[in-house]
């Protein structure tokens, strides 16, 4: 009886966090199989049969895992759970979404966001926004869990050699969901959660026009782009550069946030990076009292100066 | 068509918590408290959901303390019809949760249940799915637009990389995002016909339901401290700083 890894991808290619969860599978045994359940994903599969310490490989292909839909999911994930002490998915929003239905039709109660283990039974997980760690004993027989990317290291995404298994799809032709459509937000810039550094720009910007000046430093430092739900909610930026309690957890060696206050809910998203730096012309700010490097300034002054001087 | 809102007593979201000393949960004493702000946005959307006339009644349901009843009383007065608290002094998980939900909902017979994505207190993000586990009902998590159409529920979606759609099947459990709208200010007349409307109170013990807490908490801490660092008072400054102090760029 092992750890069952759930995968994240777009049938094409691996969600980096499912590498995070592989740690954290390692961490509770050296049993670790990922299943990859999608359609026409055998580049996925391939992919993670070479992640290392993965030993098994289960690969599910069906039109109704096409789009990773929880409820065709989560019934295939809990047909094979009794083979598993615990099932683990990243915090994603695929992960939160699925997982929990997996525990509900288990009857098992399920354990969000864990940033540590303990043991195989005892995790430590954020809760009000951060502000209190709680350390957590789960008495289900399955645990079922979601893990904090960016507290967990990739695994090496070469180096292991993992048997492949293909499984049966779950035989429920279901209905209740079906996948109309997506818009991603197009960019060339790295990925959020997992950046090196990330710039963030908050109400301060004013607008979305403004927030160029935010890409063009995020251009210059080869970072991603985040923002403060205020900026996410006056429509300057789309929702998925929400940094934050509700919305992603970065964790990057440098994290730069500009026009952005610092209230708790912010904070809770981004507290854990190496190196803050704060620009904001308000120089009691809370946001001053996490930032290794504070700048009492008007951003509209300084920012460009950054860019260039860079 | 019937909706059914779950809504949880959490403490409000601009208190900074304190870490009990003895390690057990956080200070809720003389703090204060207030409707978890996804539920009402889930609250709102339901009322929005009957001003155009797609939904009939709104039943608000709360599981805790009776203190809840303020908490339900507020959403009657933002507009929904009636309240039901469920109450108990023990702690209850989401899994409880959802299973009380499940038993209300049979009861009951709403087309919807909307939820919040999460409670801002534990941050578990889990009562709506399990919820829709329970019933086997479709799920549209981290909602930020709804639509009805013929007897199916157009959903957008806020997920990592964007915004995606699905159909989903009716009945169906819904959770809100931030984006589905901005609720409504209570007015006071408001408050004053609240008072009036029907709110049952129903003892947990009498439902004959497993509501133990299958997740020990075994203790609560603060968490590590960042200090502050130091002012720079120039980009220069500051480049230099990152450069040859931190090495991060
Ligand atoms: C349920 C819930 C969930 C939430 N989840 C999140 C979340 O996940 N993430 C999140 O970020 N927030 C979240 N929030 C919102 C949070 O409480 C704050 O409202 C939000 O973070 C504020 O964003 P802001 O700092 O951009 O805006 P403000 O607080 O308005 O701050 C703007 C800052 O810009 C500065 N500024 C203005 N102009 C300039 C200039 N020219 N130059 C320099 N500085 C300037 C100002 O001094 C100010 O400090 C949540 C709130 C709730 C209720
Ligand atoms: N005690 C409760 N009473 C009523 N609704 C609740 C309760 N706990 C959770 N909920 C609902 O479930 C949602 C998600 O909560 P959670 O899964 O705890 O993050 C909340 O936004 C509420 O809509």
């Amino acid at each position: 009886m092992g750890v069952l890894v759930v995968a994240e991808h777009d049938n094409e290619v691996l969600q980096e966090s499912t590498l995070n969860a592989v740690t954290a599978g390692l961490e509770i045994n050296a049993e670790v199989s990922v299943l990859v359940a999608g359609q026409n994903c055998g580049g996925v599969v391939d992919s993670v049969g070479k992640v290392a310490g993965v030993s098994k490989v289960l690969s599910c292909e069906h039109e109704l895992y096409e789009h990773q839909l929880a409820e065709s999911l989560a019934g295939l994930i809990a047909s094979i759970a009794s083979d598993y002490t615990h099932i683990l998915a990243a915090a994603t929003s695929q992960g939160k979404n699925v997982l929990p239905r997996v525990a509900g039709l288990l009857d098992v109660a399920p354990i969000s966001d864990i940033t540590d283990i303990q043991s195989a039974d005892t995790f430590v997980r954020p809760i009000y926004a951060g502000n209190a760690i709680a350390t957590v004993q789960s008495e289900d027989t399955i645990k079922i869990v979601t893990i904090r990317p960016t507290t967990f290291d990739a695994a090496a995404a070469d180096g292991g050699s993992a048997e492949i298994v293909s499984i049966d799809p779950h035989d429920d032709k279901q209905d209740l969901s079906q996948f109309m459509g997506q818009e991603l937000t197009q960019s060339d810039r790295p990925e959020l959660t997992s950046a090196r550094i990330v710039v963030s720009g908050g109400r301060g910007m004013g607008s979305s026009e403004n927030f160029q000046i935010i890409e063009a430093l995020a251009d210059k430092l080869n970072a991603a782009v985040g923002a403060s739900r205020a900026a996410v909610d006056a429509g300057y930026v789309p929702n998925d550069y929400q940094v934050g309690q509700t919305g992603k957890v970065v964790a990057p060696d440098l994290y730069v946030a500009v026009g952005i206050s610092g209230a708790i809910q912010h904070l809770a998203g981004m507290k854990d990076s190496k190196v803050i730096v704060a620009i904001n012309k308000d120089e009691e700010a809370p946001i001053f009292q996490v930032a290794d490097y504070g700048m009492v300034a008007d951003l509209f002054d300084v920012v460009p100066k950054l860019t260039e001087s860079l | 068509m019937k909706i059914l809102v779950p809504i949880k007593r959490v403490v409000d979201y601009n208190v900074k918590v304190r870490v009990k000393s003895d390690q057990t949960g956080v200070e809720t004493a003389n703090v204060k408290m207030s409707m978890n702000p996804f539920d009402e946005i889930a609250v709102e959307e339901a009322i929005r959901l009957q001003e155009a006339g797609t939904a009939e009644e709104i039943v608000i349901v709360s599981i805790g303390i009776k203190q809840c009843q303020e908490t339900i009383r507020t959403a009657l007065a933002m507009g929904a019809d009636r309240g039901i608290l469920v109450e108990t002094e023990e702690e209850v998980q989401p899994l409880a949760v959802a299973k009380i939900l499940k038993h209300l909902v049979e009861k009951e017979s709403p087309q919807l249940v909307i939820t919040g994505k999460q409670a801002i207190d534990d941050d578990n993000n889990q009562t709506g799915q399990l919820l829709a586990a329970l019933l086997g009902w479709s799920q549209g998590t981290f909602a930020s637009k709804l639509e009805f159409t013929d007897d199916r529920l157009k959903l957008t979606r806020e997920v990592d990389g964007g915004l995606e759609t699905v159909s989903l099947s009716l009945p169906s459990v819904v959770t809100t995002d931030l984006r589905l709208n901005e609720p409504r200010f209570v007015k006071l007349p408001n408050i004053m016909k609240a008072k009036k409307k029907q709110l049952d109170i129903i003892p947990m013990d009498s439902l004959g339901l497993d509501t133990t807490s299958r997740v020990k908490i075994l203790k609560v801490e603060d968490p590590p401290q960042r200090e502050a660092g130091i002012k720079v008072d120039s980009v220069e400054e500051l480049i230099d700083k990152l450069k040859n102090e931190a090495k991060v760029i």
